[in-house]
């Protein structure tokens, strides 16, 4: 077994890795600002529920005279009561078992409907989905108050078959759910190895598939009860629940009729009403949270921001002023990076450099490549001469200076050259023009942004350039929307958007990566025609040596966010200096074909 | 359908353990407009060989790995594993005649399901062929593609993407297979991650005798590892033969078109080769 | 195209057709039931037989769902069990107070949660944070007990608007949009802070897609970006989202109208359900089904017309 540097290196990561306990999920809901709260009032409530008996003052029909429309802190009747005498803490409390029956009856119905009918129509689709559909839009189409309220009609005050049907009414949002889930998962390279592994469709399903719809749906259902609690509360508002048992909606009923006499009756159910519901959403969140942890980074608040930032300037101030070494003589370099440090959030609330202080110059006419494996912060640095960097990255310091003018100084200056001066050819051609516009129109707006003529000559300049770029019917292209054209196309287009507006340098972030390797030889070859065409400045990012050995002229290597060597391409290949970079050339040759 | 180029002279020299046989898959978009991706397909792959399908995007290549794995339609054509047909068969059946084909995927990402420990990833597919000492298995496989033993309780997002695809591989391996598909399992590895997972398969089968169906864009790549590769271009096999033939004097075209558009990382190698390959096209389009 | 738009016509009326027929069935299905309740608690059984042939409830339940639709086609609607009012007559009076109800509320709902969302979405920071706070609060609370508050605020402790009534716009068009105004706000609130929060996600889903990036380097303006690109891709959930408030609209209208008395459709299925005059209540359900089916079918067109893949 072939031990290698890769080896050690694997032991001491895993070694290393501060793994967290596993905390189960409760204990994480618990310690989320809003989990533990709505835990504890909805335990409340059905702890209300459960010892209604032996919590409530008086009976649920019980009157006393004296309290008629009493105002809150009577004695004995601590809220107040209503019309009729009854006591309104009380009735709320043994109106919480109604509340809670109703909701569990929602959610079993709308539940076991909804998720078996999702599962099953997302995994065997054909007709079963077809048909599933088909019912789903039809539950979907009745009107769900009215359907109650007609059901009024035919059974009279009944909560508990009113809630069943509210169920059905609400099933359809977890069939959606569960089955949008399971077409995902169906695809997913897991699924298909499981298979060719042997697994039954039963145990697919119960393994993989359950496991990645359980979170969406515990955290539906949260949702799903809050709404149940309304439309309980609603309908026996409205008069359609059972006059004989108190329910949180009857007290509304009866404290809203008497508004004028007693208006303080009102506020008691509402706020029971509403601080439940009020919890199950932010339970629905708290869990969201929880279980779904986004991959999004979180943006740093504001004042957190100038901290870092103003650290790093006072950083600045103490260390030495590193020597850029400049590659030959700096009177034609028109783009030079110095210092640059870029970092992010991390999920403790610190910060991760990723980029240590790079030093770059790029001089008319050449093409200098940037080169590095994932991570090494290539792609950061290209975005960042552009000043298109995520929201949440930040820029610690450094300059990118533009013929002599520090761009990152000036926010006005950064916008004023970008797409104008320094041009952006990225990685993915499809997902990097917009589906819903022409390509003409894109173009023309790119164009006429930067460069400001009257259309006519902008469709011009962009027919005689794409024919340039290789594409054969311009005028037929620029008709099309994006998804009509090929991957290799596109590429050409966005080379084409790129070089329109006549800019001095250009940012390529791996052009080629996303294409075959016969296309990628022609794109390679247009590159290096505009290139000395016209006089352009190119960093060009990627991960392949052979791509830079075709077409640069300068090379720097990049790894963990620091340039470790620099030299021109022939330089280079002869005697890299650095052991980095003969292991990646010692890698790349391996699976190279040498000339027979 | 044409003659694939080296057909005749490119016999395996053991008997064949998986055939393949004027394969045809054909699929049926939405409004009934269907396209065939494999358009008769045929080769054999011998025990303990490394066949490469080499092909760029449309090539069908991946298509044809599937359809072996039982995870895309056979519309015409046969595949036959042991002398047993295993295209077109109830899916049980197939279950037991083809257990001893495996796959490693090309995305080490989804390929592993993220709420699995490595443990239960790997224990997966013994406990759905019945073997018990699952957990002894799980360690000699890890230890067979170099990752320690506690890796096990760990889940895939802790790991990188080269790890990740060991674990694959080692996933591939529980059952003893005697044929790996491994569909583009290095593609979406750096380049030094690349050269270490390829000197693992090459090791692996060495010591276990599996053969390899590789599937790849890279010819490159496939040369480094296969005894046999097989060119793709649009369904069809353009040219097969003996691997260091077809990747340093292919005879066919479209395989000498692919071998000089890939890059040499060597400025001086790669001015010659781009010189061959500005030769070759204005010779393809010179031609009718 | 037109094929589509034929089959999803064609599907649409199976949907109406069979919900019709569900709610029809559930309804007209007790006829001793119905015949019971008009003629009150102290009908003979004789009677109340009596009754239900003369209200033709001993018929097949198809052959009254056959009957009853072919006279929706007529522009019949049958009449009360109780008034022998028509049922059409009734709701041409009832519909359109629901209506502006529920139209003026989507109108402003629009604006207002595409103008949040979308401020929510860029900007970040506070606005963020607040809308986020404002969108759980107002999905909270039923905007029936937000009809009770105003009433509370409004009317009975500060006396600006009026609680209860309502003035037909024949009368007094500024009388009928004060009538109006609390009704529309308490469906508002609810309405925008759930939309307002959707419409947010959709935007915040487009601004990290790389051809946004692309956009941005080559030199457009941000507002372009943002107003041009962005709002137009974001256009298709917003749609969904919008249809989908129009639902809860048409639900909330009941209760809103019960709080303050207004004379819609909805207060009337409530008042003819408790007395089981089904016909009554049939009516609005038919509306009710038929708005829902003519805003899916309005809403799914739009979508498809935005999309570029679907027109070719």
């Amino acid at each position: 077994m072939t031990a290698g540097p890769e080896r050690t290196a694997l032991e001491d990561e895993l070694a290393l890795a501060k793994e967290p306990p596993r905390r189960s999920v409760t204990r994480l809901l618990l310690r989320h600002p809003l989990g533990a709260p709505c835990l504890a009032l909805l335990v409340i409530v059905v702890l209300v529920a459960v010892l209604a008996p032996w919590l409530a003052p008086w009976g649920p029909q019980e009157t006393d005279l004296a309290a008629t429309n009493a105002p809150p802190l009577t004695p004995g009747h601590l809220l107040g009561g209503d019309g009729a005498g009854l006591d309104i803490l009380s009735r709320l409390i043994w109106g919480s078992r109604q509340t809670v029956v109703a909701v569990l009856i929602v959610v079993v119905v709308s539940v076991a409907v909804g998720v078996t009918s999702g599962l099953v129509a997302g995994f065997y689709r054909g007709r079963l989905d077809a048909g599933a559909g088909f019912v789903s839009d039809v539950i979907m189409s009745l009107p769900g108050i009215v359907l109650l309220i007609a059901l009024y009609a035919l059974t009279g005050p009944n909560i508990p078959v009113a809630m069943a049907v509210f169920g059905v009414i609400v099933a359809p949002t977890y069939y959606r759910l569960v089955r949008a889930i399971v077409l995902g998962v169906r695809n997913e390279l897991y699924v298909d190895a499981a298979r060719v592994v042997g697994l039954s469709d039963l145990r697919i399903v119960g393994r993989h598939v359950l496991w990645a719809v359980r979170a969406p749906v515990i955290i539906q259902t949260s949702f799903v009860m809050a709404a149940g609690i309304g439309i309980e509360a609603g309908i026996s508002f409205l008069g359609l629940g059972d006059p004989a048992s108190a329910s949180w909606g009857t007290v509304l009923q009866n404290s809203f009729n008497g508004i004028y006499n007693n208006p303080w009756g009102v506020v008691w159910p509402a706020l029971a009403v509403s601080l439940s519901i009020l919890a199950l959403i932010l339970l629905g969140n708290a869990l969201s949270d929880v279980l779904q942890s986004s991959a999004r980074s979180k943006v740093l608040p504001p004042r957190r921001r100038r901290q870092v930032l103003a650290s790093a300037a006072a950083q600045r101030e103490m260390e030495p002023v590193a020597d850029s070494i400049p590659v030959g003589s700096s009177d034609d370099v028109i783009l030079s990076v110095r210092g640059l440090r870029i970092a992010y959030p991390d999920p403790n609330g610190g910060v991760n450099e990723v980029v240590h202080g790079v030093d770059l110059d790029v001089r008319r006419g050449e093409i200098h490549g940037l080169v590095g494996e994932s991570g090494s912060g290539k792609s950061q640095i290209a975005f960042s001469t552009l000043g298109i960097l995520p929201r949440e990255a930040l820029i610690l310091g450094g300059s990118i200076l533009l013929d002599g003018e520090d761009l990152l100084a000036d926010e006005a200056k950064m916008r004023a050259a970008r797409g104008r001066r320094i041009a952006y050819i990225p990685q993915e051609p499809m997902s990097n023009l917009d589906p819903s516009f022409t390509i003409g129109s894109q173009l023309t707006r790119g164009l006429r942004a930067t460069r400001p003529m009257p259309k006519k000559d902008a469709t011009k300049l962009l027919v005689d350039l794409l024919v340039r770029v290789g594409i054969t019917d311009p005028e037929r292209v620029l008709r099309l929307y994006p998804h009509e054209i090929s991957g290799g196309m596109a590429q050409r287009v966005l080379i084409c958007g790129a070089v329109a507006s006549d800019p001095d340098v250009i940012i390529a972030d791996e052009p080629t990566t996303a294409l075959d390797v016969t296309v990628q030889a022609e794109v390679l070859e247009l590159l290096r025609e505009l290139d000395h065409e016209r006089g352009l400045a190119m960093i060009l990012v990627t991960h392949n040596l052979g791509v830079v050995a075709d077409i640069c002229d300068v090379v720097s290597v990049m790894k963990d966010g620091n340039i470790v060597e620099r030299a021109d391409v022939d330089s280079l290949f002869a005697a890299p200096s650095q052991a980095y970079t003969q292991q990646l050339l010692a890698s790349s040759r391996t699976v190279e074909l040498m000339e027979v | 359908m044409t003659t694939p180029v080296g057909q005749n002279g490119a016999r395996p020299v053991k008997a064949p353990i998986l055939q393949v046989q004027d394969l045809v898959v054909t699929f049926t978009g939405r409004r009934g407009a269907s396209t065939t991706v494999i358009q008769g397909v045929s080769f054999d792959l011998a025990a303990g060989e490394t066949l490469s399908l080499v092909g760029e995007s449309g090539s069908g290549k991946t298509t044809i790995g599937r359809a072996i794995l039982g995870l895309a339609p056979v519309t015409g054509g046969t595949i036959t594993f042991r002398g047993n047909a295993i295209s077109n068969v109830a899916r049980k059946e197939r279950r037991t005649l083809a257990k001893d084909i495996q796959v490693v995927f090309q995305d080490p990402y989804s390929s592993l399901n993220p709420s699995m420990t490595v443990e239960s990833i790997l224990v997966e597919p013994l406990a759905a062929a019945g073997v018990t000492q699952g957990r002894a298995r799980v360690r000699e496989l890890l230890g067979a593609v170099g990752l320690p033993a506690n890796a096990g309780s760990r889940y895939p997002r802790e790991f990188s993407g080269g790890q990740r695809q060991r674990i694959a591989i080692a996933r591939a391996l529980a059952l003893r297979p005697s044929v790996i598909v491994c569909d583009e399992p290095t593609s979406a590895l750096d380049v030094t991650t690349q050269a270490t997972v390829l000197n693992l398969f090459k090791e692996l089968q060495e010591a276990t005798g599996v053969a390899y169906l590789f599937i790849s864009h890279d010819l490159g790549v496939v040369n480094e590892i296969s005894d046999r590769i097989a060119v793709l271009y649009r369904g069809e096999i353009v040219e097969i033969g003996e691997a260091h033939q077809v990747a340093t004097a292919p005879r066919h075209a479209y395989t000498r078109r692919l071998q000089t558009a890939a890059p040499v990382a060597d400025p001086a190698k790669q001015r010659i080769r781009r010189n061959q390959r500005l030769a070759l096209a204005a010779v393809d389009s010179a031609s009718p | 195209m037109t094929l589509s738009l034929a089959k999803r016509l064609l599907r649409s009326l199976a949907v109406f057709v069979v919900v019709t027929f569900v709610t029809f069935s559930l309804m007209y299905g007790n006829g001793p039931g119905i015949a019971h309740a008009v003629l009150g608690l102290n009908a003979t059984p004789e009677a109340v037989q009596a009754e239900v042939v003369k209200l033709g409830l001993d018929r097949p339940l198809v052959v009254q769902y056959w009957d009853w639709l072919t006279g929706v086609f007529r522009g019949d609607l049958g009449s009360s069990f109780y008034t022998s009012e028509s049922v059409a007559g009734a709701l041409s009076n009832r519909v359109p107070v629901t209506l502006a109800l529920v139209f003026l509320t989507l109108l402003l709902t629009a604006v207002l949660s595409v103008i949040l969302g979308v401020t929510a979405a860029v900007r970040g920071g506070w606005v963020d944070r607040v809308l986020q706070f404002i969108s759980v609060l107002g999905t909270a609370v039923p905007a029936f007990i937000v009809a009770i508050a105003l009433v509370f605020a409004f009317a009975i402790h500060w006396r600006a608007f009026p609680a209860t009534g309502y003035v037909s716009p024949n009368v007094s068009a500024s009388g009928w949009l004060a009538s109006l105004t609390l009704p529309v706000l308490a469906l508002l609130i609810g309405a925008v802070a759930g939309a307002a929060a959707q419409f947010r996600t959709a935007v915040l889903d487009q601004l990290g897609r790389d051809y946004v990036r692309t956009l941005r380097a080559r030199g457009i303006p941000e507002r372009e970006v943002i107003f041009r690109n962005v709002l137009r891709n974001s256009a298709p959930p917003g749609l969904t989202v919008l249809s989908l408030t129009v639902f809860g609209l048409l639900g909330g209208a009941v209760f809103i109208e019960q709080v303050f008395a207004l004379p819609g459709m909805g207060q009337m299925a409530n008042m003819a359900a408790q007395i089981s005059d089904v016909p009554l209540v049939m009516g609005t359900v038919l509306v009710a089904v038929v708005i829902v089916l003519i805003v899916n079918f309005v809403g799914d067109l739009a979508i498809t017309l935005l999309n570029p893949k679907a027109r070719t």
